[in-house]
């Protein structure tokens, strides 16, 4: 990547900033990637303000188990289809909670593409977004029982070829 | 009459046309007013399994899932493997993984051509798609040794070199696919059954797309102009001349005809590729130095890579990465998330096809039961590539 490039991306990590202020807990950018830390609290704040800067889908939302810290972390990538110079950027707006009690806002209602993806993260992870339309079971089978599949506490029975 | 006018179709999971999956309908006579997609009988924990795996077993894993574009699978989990090791492949392989990378694309647009045949009725192009998306298996074949599950990309590089005469084969097969595509053309594209079945059907607005996340020829036929080869170019991208397939009319046959010029571009794009490919290594620097000299000299004279005894167990250090490659169905993108252990902490990956499930619900409504199969097939929609 040439410096034009990191001066890019270098402004549009600093007009969130300005657009975000005080709801950023932390912000880091590595490669094309910007990540945004907020708080569950302030998630439809952020994403509101983030649509209104261009940025108009989501490409994925990542769940992921932290059992020491009993934490679950919620990732969305986002980023642009209609503006093609704000599409080289991808942010990552992340937010944590408690994972005895993982309830978030869902963003469903600002960007309708993280509808599927946050019905996945619901069954694998447990995480609960408050708000979503059809939050029900979407890839295990009807009959499954037992933890979130994706938790740590979930473990894999292998057959052990590996030695 | 009694109040209830509506009646609910379920189609599927036997088989509804191309795969496993069941679409309630609920219909008023003829016309369908609400469809929802219910998926997940291809399910087989992708992200799960590849937490227990070695970050090399992974690339077997991730192929699995959409057979007819394995190639931009693993390429795209490479990428982002590749950005946790602070790995680089030689120009070399940045070309050869181009190349078997359309090459995918173009067997995986006559598989979808061919689905879509069928599922209009049109057994003649079932057959013809199926028998045309042979030519890149074979050349697959030669190019990596295996028709459908490569395993070619590797982190640092690709498994094997330019097999002798491949050129010249390559060629011959792409002057087959042109001529083929006229044929098609006449017997499909524009036959009036066709157009009568397909246009003006399932029609998706520039900004319901966008609005919906909706990815790969599925958006650009709806007049977005977003491709991942241009807007955030990787591999030997930068450096070759491309166009991209955009219509505007949203409806079932622009995305049947986007993905026939996308077809016509990837042929550009090997033709350039096999042109402009430099010589050198296929195996990055820092892997190829830890090969002992005897077995350089094989790979040298055989032109196939011999794994360094690193690749079994490794261990990339603490952080995470994000990778995002045009599969032929669309944007793919794989998130990595690495505890500096030898298997991932979490691995995220999702597809084109899950990325378009939506269309489902969003497309299939208000048209009559007849134009379910039709706009189904147009979206060239993959049940295994979109359950992982």
């Amino acid at each position: 990547m040439g410096s034009r490039s990191e001066n890019e991306m270098g402004g549009i990590a600093k007009k969130i900033s300005e657009s975000l202020q005080e709801l950023i807990v932390g912000i880091s950018t590595k490669g094309e990637v910007i990540t945004v830390q907020v708080k569950p609290e302030s998630l439809i704040e952020a994403a509101k303000r983030l649509k209104d800067m261009g940025f108009d889908h989501v490409k994925s939302v990542t769940a992921t188990d932290f059992p020491e810290q009993k934490e679950l972390e919620v990732t969305y990538h986002i980023s642009s289809l209609g503006d093609l110079e704000l599409a080289k950027v991808i942010v990552a707006l992340k937010t944590r909670v408690s994972s005895d009690d993982p309830r978030i806002p869902s963003l469903v209602e600002i960007w309708p593409s993280s509808k599927y993806p946050e019905r996945e993260e619901h069954e694998m992870l447990g995480v609960i977004f408050e708000g979503h339309p059809e939050l029900e079971r979407l890839l295990l089978p009807e009959d499954y029982e037992g933890p979130p599949p994706l938790r740590k506490e979930f473990k894999v029975r292998t057959e052990g070829i590996q030695g | 009459m009694s109040e209830e006018r509506t009646i609910e179709l379920l189609i599927g999971p036997q088989h509804p046309s191309s795969g496993h999956m069941r679409l309630y309908a609920e219909v008023d006579g003829d016309i369908v007013v609400r469809l929802k997609p219910n998926i997940g009988y291809v399910h087989r924990t992708v992200e799960k399994l590849a937490e227990t795996k070695k970050y090399i077993q992974i690339i077997p894993l991730v192929e699995r899932p959409s057979l007819a574009d394995a190639a931009n699978h693993n390429l795209g989990y490479v990428l982002a493997l590749e950005k946790l090791l602070g790995v680089e492949a030689p120009p070399r392989a940045q070309y050869l993984r181009t190349i078997l990378a359309e090459m995918n694309r173009i067997h995986s647009h006559f598989y979808g051509l061919g689905i879509h045949g069928i599922m209009l009725g049109s057994s003649t192009v079932f057959m013809w798609g199926f028998a045309d998306r042979e030519i890149m298996i074979e050349m697959a074949q030669r190019l990596t040794g295996a028709r459908l599950t490569y395993s070619y990309i590797i982190p640092g590089g690709v498994r094997r070199d330019l097999p002798l005469g491949f050129e010249e084969e390559m060629e011959k097969a792409l002057r087959y696919i042109e001529r083929r595509l006229e044929d098609y053309g006449k017997i499909f594209l524009r036959n009036p059954v066709t157009r009568a079945r397909l246009e003006g059907v399932g029609v998706l607005k520039k900004e319901d797309a966008i609005r919906l996340g909706i990815v790969g020829p599925n958006l650009r036929a709806s007049g977005v102009p977003y491709d991942v080869r241009k807007v955030q170019p990787y591999c030997a991208y930068p450096e070759i001349e491309f166009d991209v397939a955009v219509r505007e009319e949203g409806d079932s046959m622009a995305r049947v005809l986007v993905r026939v010029e996308e077809i016509r571009q990837s042929m550009r794009i090997i033709r350039q590729a096999l042109k402009k490919i430099p010589d050198g290594p296929i195996l990055a620097e820092n892997y190829l130095k830890m090969i002992p000299p005897k077995w350089k000299e094989f790979m040298e004279k055989k032109g196939r890579v011999k794994f360094p005894a690193i690749m079994v167990n490794l261990r990339p250090p603490k952080g995470e990465a994000f990778s995002r490659v045009e599969a032929a169905r669309g944007e793919l993108v794989y998130y990595i998330i690495s505890d500096g252990g030898t298997t991932p902490y979490r691995f995220r990956m999702v597809t084109p096809s899950f990325r378009n499930v939506v269309l489902f619900e969003h497309l299939i409504r208000e048209c009559r039961v007849a134009d379910i199969p039709a706009i189904y097939g147009s979206l060239d929609y993959f049940p295994p590539e979109a359950d992982r």
